[in-house]
């Protein structure tokens, strides 16, 4: 956190120092997002981190500024702070909630900001001039595709969810349908709160009450790393398969290694946040028409693909 | 609650005749039991059970430490994310010792822990005694900045511990020794020395009377700073244990390590008949609370006729039925 804080620090007084000394000309892009409280935040910071540092050194007529904010409450001040006595080109935001920053961004907007959205939406879609995200939905489905054809179309699941949210209920749904038709049963479904030790004593208690389970999947890898440590104590072998998703760097090093319990993972990458930092920079400095929605998919990494997915050097 | 402690004051130490509030908890235990077996058979088995009573032993030990902090009318909000700092600058600290030392990086780690622990407990200690300043806001103050010291260790991300120690620490918490799991040995051994200083020696009386009534306490020659500051250290040194047989069960520590933990610990404290706003400790009882909760969870998994969006609103209703049923059955 203080890294982050003092990159930011320093990113500021460097843009400040640059725009007195070379000219207004420089295009600023802001990019404010949650700071990095578990996994998947840590990895939306460092991707915004690589991306800033990036076109900061392609561009030099860009300054890209990385601001951390740990509330909602914080990045209301945040953007206001970012905004302050200066014209922001260009706004990158993942917001903390859609209620509480709609109209904060807004008023960015109205002085003359293009704002790019990504992952959790406004509650006024009219403000975002680019909106990118993934696809939890897909998430779910592609998993459940695999499954189904891992294990033939038949066999005993069981399944953890995250913390009741959107974000959970659509992997849920998008699993739910999949799955619809075919002889995959799912023996018991509860939530674990994406929590490794929740996950853990969970998956305890799925192996102590159900003698035949055919595969596992945890919404998240969080959890998935409980479930794996639990599967692999009960010393069972009557589970093929236990899948994740989201795309945290350990499973995908165990897809690089051909494991035989997890051999794919579906993402929801935090690097999406790069993907948005770039999209805007190339409108502000290509011309390029990014406006519009852009929705992620989620496909499988299997072997094959999966050093597309793989950052060793990533909190997650 | 206050009802239990108010009517056995002092005088039922010395005569050690065995009150409700030291057999409820187990009772509680019991009935649990019963109506576990009857809800679900698989419920009994040695795996199961073994599974759950291990896994209780974190909430167990930290929990003991709570007893003292407790007792002595005091409180401890940061146990939860203290587990996770130890937990991290444990795991830190091994593995940047493991090149040179082996795996004697381990015993190290561990050594190491117990100090740290002491050492944040103590700090809790000071603040709350010689800076005067409310338990409660107190320990707040201090469980933010350890949540905020491990997720700034771990970049928000995990603090995995090295491969080469992994599989030598895994007995820590996966291990028997004569078919018990080395977490449950380690929980009544820390209840054991626990309940022998709090019944057994002087500062266990002096805890109680401390928690009881300040002012009797102060004007019996009892000194509270410096009493409620080696409760806090208990704390500390407990909540270093439970980190120690913590790290090899999933081998790392991240920044959702121990959430809430401190709502459990005082949960199983009050389950287990030690009133929330002080006087006598009942460790064995906390023990047996720490053991309730982590089967009302596994019960609701293996029972099916729970919605599992109304699990926690379950778990509430049975822990409130067992306090009342302690309270009225006297």
């Amino acid at each position: 956190m203080l890294k982050t804080k003092l990159f930011a620090a320093v990113a500021v007084g460097a843009l400040m120092f640059a725009s007195h000394a070379f000219s207004a000309d420089k295009k600023v892009v802001a990019v404010s997002i949650p700071a990095a409280d578990h996994g998947w935040t840590a990895g939306v910071v460092y991707h915004a981190q690589a991306a800033a540092k990036e076109i900061n050194a392609a561009f030099p007529d860009v300054e890209v500024v990385v601001k951390t904010s740990p509330s909602a409450t914080a990045q209301v001040s945040a953007l206001e702070d970012l905004s302050a006595g200066r014209k922001l080109d260009a706004l990158v935001i993942l917001p903390y909630s859609s209620e509480e920053l709609t109209t904060p961004v807004k008023a960015v907007k109205d002085a003359g900001t293009f704002i790019t959205v990504v992952d959790r939406g406004l509650s006024d879609a009219f403000i975002q001039d680019l909106y990118l995200a993934g696809d939890n939905i897909a998430v779910g489905r592609n998993t459940a595709k695999y499954m189904i054809e891992k294990l033939g179309g038949k066999g005993n699941l069981v399944v953890l969810r995250g913390i009741p949210t959107v974000i959970d209920d659509e992997r849920i749904q998008g699993f739910n349908d999949a799955i619809k038709g075919t002889e995959l049963k799912v023996l018991d479904i509860q939530y674990a709160n994406w929590n490794s030790d929740e996950a853990f004593k969970l998956m305890q208690d799925y192996l102590a009450k159900y003698p035949q389970i055919d595969a596992v999947w945890a919404n998240d890898d969080d959890m998935l790393l409980g479930v794996l440590e639990a599967v692999k104590e009960s010393g069972r072998t009557d589970i093929k398969l236990a899948l994740g998703g989201n795309g945290m760097k350990d499973i995908v090093k165990k897809v690089i290694d051909g494991d035989a319990m997890t051999p794919a993972e579906t993402p929801y990458p935090p690097a999406m946040i790069k993907t948005a930092i770039y999209m805007t920079v190339a409108n502000l400095i290509g011309q390029a028409p990014v406006r519009g929605t852009v929705k992620l998919d989620a496909p499988l990494i299997t072997q094959t693909n999966a050093q597309e997915y793989y950052f060793p050097e990533s909190p997650f | 609650m206050s009802t239990l402690v108010g009517t056995t004051p002092l005088r039922h130490e010395r005569d050690w005749n065995i009150g409700w509030a030291d057999v409820g908890p187990f009772l509680a235990l019991l009935v649990l039991l019963v109506i576990g077996f009857i809800i679900n058979p698989d419920f009994l088995s040695a795996t199961n059970l073994g599974n759950v009573i291990t896994r209780s032993a974190f909430i167990a030990i930290i929990a003991v430490g709570a007893t003292f902090v407790i007792s002595s009318g005091g409180l401890d909000l940061s146990v939860g994310s203290m587990a996770a700092f130890i937990t991290g600058i444990t795991i830190l600290f091994m593995n940047s010792m493991a090149p040179e030392w082996g795996l004697a990086a381990i015993p190290a780690g561990m050594v190491m822990a117990l100090v740290i622990g002491t050492a944040c407990g103590l700090m809790n200690g000071l603040i709350v005694t010689v800076g005067k300043i409310e338990p409660f806001i107190a320990t707040l103050g201090t469980m933010g900045i350890f949540r905020a010291l491990i997720t700034f260790m771990s970049d928000g991300g995990t603090i995995p511990i090295d491969r080469s120690l992994r599989e030598a620490y895994r007995p820590v918490y996966f291990g028997t020794v004569g078919g018990i799991s080395v977490p449950i040995l380690i929980s009544i051994a820390v209840a054991a020395v626990a309940s022998f200083f709090l019944y057994k020696m002087k500062y266990g009386r002096k805890c109680a009377a401390v928690g009881a009534n300040e002012d009797v306490a102060r004007y019996s020659g009892i000194s509270i700073i410096k009493t409620r500051t080696i409760a806090y250290a208990i704390q500390g040194a407990c909540v270093a244990i439970a980190a120690i047989c913590y790290v090899p069960r999933l081998g790392a520590a991240t920044p959702t390590t121990g959430v809430l933990w401190e709502l459990q610990v005082i949960t199983a404290v009050v389950i287990g008949g030690t009133a929330l706003r002080g006087g006598k400790g009942h460790v064995w009882g906390t023990v047996a609370g720490a053991v309730i909760l982590e089967l009302i969870a596994n019960l609701m998994v293996l029972s099916d006729f729970v919605s599992e969006y109304l699990v926690a609103g379950v778990q509430g209703v049975i822990i409130i039925i067992a306090m009342l049923i302690q309270k009225f059955a006297k």
